[in-house]
């Protein structure tokens, strides 16, 4: 049984360093918060990376796990954000202590967006490769608008909801939560930087734990043969559809903690920029690599800001690194080092081998 | 009652009839082939037995129950299961992970328990393991499965792997789609005593398709020949390859 330990051990090896990296992050900015280190302009970027995070994790379950592109996951993302700002709004006065607001807010957004990604994923993941990337592109765009013309309000009898104009008239005291394209204002900021490290950690928690089991195996075997998949009994459709609603969830969770950092916030956000920067942390962490997603996300975040000082040459030297990035993920240079690594690991195993028999 | 009954069984692909009125009945513990030329139908028809076309006629019957209209998925659940012609292993999972989702409804667990690692998570990937690497054994691909991801297997490696995941979803019949294509003699004749250690170990019936005349003769039982879509002859190895109109098909006039 001992190759079995050995594989053990390789997994978990990547569960510890992605979780090592998340709780050594968060003493760091504790310690430089306690300090006064920190510039206030970096200190407000605390929250947006903890959401960063969140959907670079998610969004690699969709690319790097299940297999499919999806150029829509920002849609998702505000699915949550503004089902999370109307769950806080009308709970404000039944729940005063915010973390648990902030905590119920994420529940109900992590299901608005799930429920999103059941409506969209049906009909999305019938299609495969490039069609599929163009049609949630497409979904991210509708979600867009619709979250545009939306118009949700609360008054004594309850909340008022409807589409394209306010037809609706609030009574005495009542007030808009979502005023179409104005979008939300005046929203308490309730997000801190610890309840996003601890949404990044149950986020880690439960997407690692799905990689290395049953459901995680059959979805890692769908990606990779879907034909071969289904004759060994696995329901490809399925299993399609809850990974990518499990992606969906997650990245809902993360649009709230996002929009409880900002006291306005609109539905233009949330656009096709935001999926394509969620993409390129997700591509230059490496596909299904889930710390690598985690730096990836909070070094690209930073960045700007930490090149402020170079002011004009700031978001020339940020794509020049990209650039850069990209090289150096796909060169000789990185393979030569992973091979190296491999061989040195193989010797060590073999003298271990030795030495154990 | 023959486990496997397949009555007048016919695909057409717009104008082509790619297979038309084939009738077979398969006993259980049997070990069948299905030879003929190339294009003659052969893996057209394993593909409407596991459910990857649908037979525009003809009926297909395991141990009485309708396969006829079940997605693939489901009729590897009623105890069906293949392997490929062209290799179609999972590449980027290891060796021993191509087995696991081969155990995938043999050894389950809710998906609360795959998200959070609770309840039986630990004792059934333990079983799922022990499962794995007893069919690894047999196949003696059980050294470093855990280490080795299956697309860096050798080529007659990977045939065996495919068998093996296809095994550990407990089938009743298994269907070998040209299990010796690109194998050596050696390899061949290694395979040949797998394919009958397998049926005697897990009690499976098998129907392969197969052009390797050697391996033919020396394991199967009872031969079904195809040429253009229709039966041309059927009997023990013995009698078929020495029907005349077979060696015609074969080696032309």
């Amino acid at each position: 049984m001992k190759s079995i330990k050995t594989l053990f051990a390789g997994k978990k090896r990547d569960t510890v360093i992605s979780f090592g990296i998340v709780i050594l992050a968060f003493i760091i900015v504790q310690i430089m918060v306690a300090t006064g280190n920190i510039s206030s302009s970096l200190k407000g970027q605390l929250v947006p990376i903890c959401a960063y995070v969140v959907m670079a994790v998610s969004l690699n379950f969709t690319v790097g796990i299940l297999g499919e592109l999806s150029l829509g996951h920002a849609g998702f993302m505000s699915v949550g954000a503004f089902a999370g700002i109307v769950a806080t709004t009308s709970l404000a006065d039944t729940i005063p202590f915010a973390p648990l607001r902030l905590a119920i807010a994420m529940v109900i957004g992590g299901i608005c967006a799930a429920i999103a990604g059941v409506i969209i994923g049906i009909p999305v993941l019938r299609l495969k490769g490039d069609y599929l990337a163009i049609v949630t592109l497409a979904f991210g765009e509708i979600i867009k608008n619709i979250v545009n013309v939306l118009y949700i309000g609360q008054d004594g009898k309850g909340l008022h909801f409807s589409l394209l104009e306010q037809g609706f008239e609030l009574e005495e005291g009542g007030k808009m939560i979502i005023n179409g394209p104005m979008g939300v204002s005046g929203v308490a900021k309730i997000s801190t930087f610890t309840s996003g490290v601890v949404l990044i950690l149950i986020t880690l928690f439960i997407i690692l734990n799905l990689i290395n089991s049953r459901t995680g195996r059959a979805v890692m075997a769908v990606r990779d043969n879907r034909i071969a998949a289904e004759s060994i009994g696995i329901p490809v459709t399925r299993c399609r559809l809850l990974a990518f609603v499990i992606s969906a969830a997650f990245a809902g969770m993360a649009g709230t903690l996002y929009a409880m950092n900002y006291s306005t916030v609109t539905a233009t956000k949330f656009d096709f920029n935001t999926s394509i920067l969620v993409l390129v942390f997700v591509v230059l962490g490496g596909l299904g690599n889930i710390w690598g997603s985690i730096i990836a996300a909070a070094l690209l975040t930073i960045l700007p800001e930490l090149l402020r000082a170079m002011n004009d040459y700031r978001m020339l030297i940020y794509a020049i690194l990209l650039i850069a990035m990209m090289i150096f993920n796909n060169s000789g240079i990185k393979t030569r080092l992973l091979e190296k690594r491999a061989a040195k690991k193989a010797q060590k195993a073999e003298t271990a081998g030795k030495e154990g028999a | 009652m023959a486990m496997l009954e397949v009555t007048g069984l016919g695909i057409s692909f717009g104008g082509l009839r790619a297979v038309d009125d084939l009738s077979m009945k398969i006993e259980k513990g049997g070990l069948v082939g299905l030879i003929g030329p190339n294009g003659a139908g052969k893996t057209t028809a394993f593909n409407m037995l596991t459910g990857v076309y649908r037979p525009t006629d003809g009926g297909i019957r395991l141990d009485g129950e309708n396969l006829v209209g079940k997605k693939p998925y489901e009729i590897n659940r009623m105890g069906v299961a293949r392997t490929f012609q062209n290799i179609r292993l999972f590449p980027k999972l290891s060796v021993l992970d191509n087995v696991k989702a081969g155990l995938n409804n043999q050894v389950t667990y809710s998906l609360a328990e795959s998200m959070l690692h609770l309840g039986s998570y630990r004792r059934k990937e333990k079983e799922m393991d022990e499962k794995a690497l007893d069919i690894l054994k047999v196949f003696e691909l059980d050294q470093d499965a855990d280490t080795t991801l299956a697309s860096n297997l050798p080529y007659g490696k990977q045939r065996k792997l495919e068998i093996a995941r296809a095994l550990a979803t407990n089938p009743k019949l298994l269907l070998l789609d040209e299990p010796a294509a690109g194998m050596n003699p050696n390899e061949t004749e290694e395979l040949m005593a797998t394919i009958r250690l397998v049926r005697e170990k897990y009690g499976v019936t098998i129907l392969l398709i197969e052009h390797d005349m050697k391996l033919v003769q020396g394991i199967c039982e009872y031969l079904y020949v195809l040429n253009f879509g229709k039966l041309l002859a059927e009997g023990t190895p013995k009698e078929v390859l020495n029907n005349p109109v077979v060696v015609k098909a074969y080696l032309g006039e």
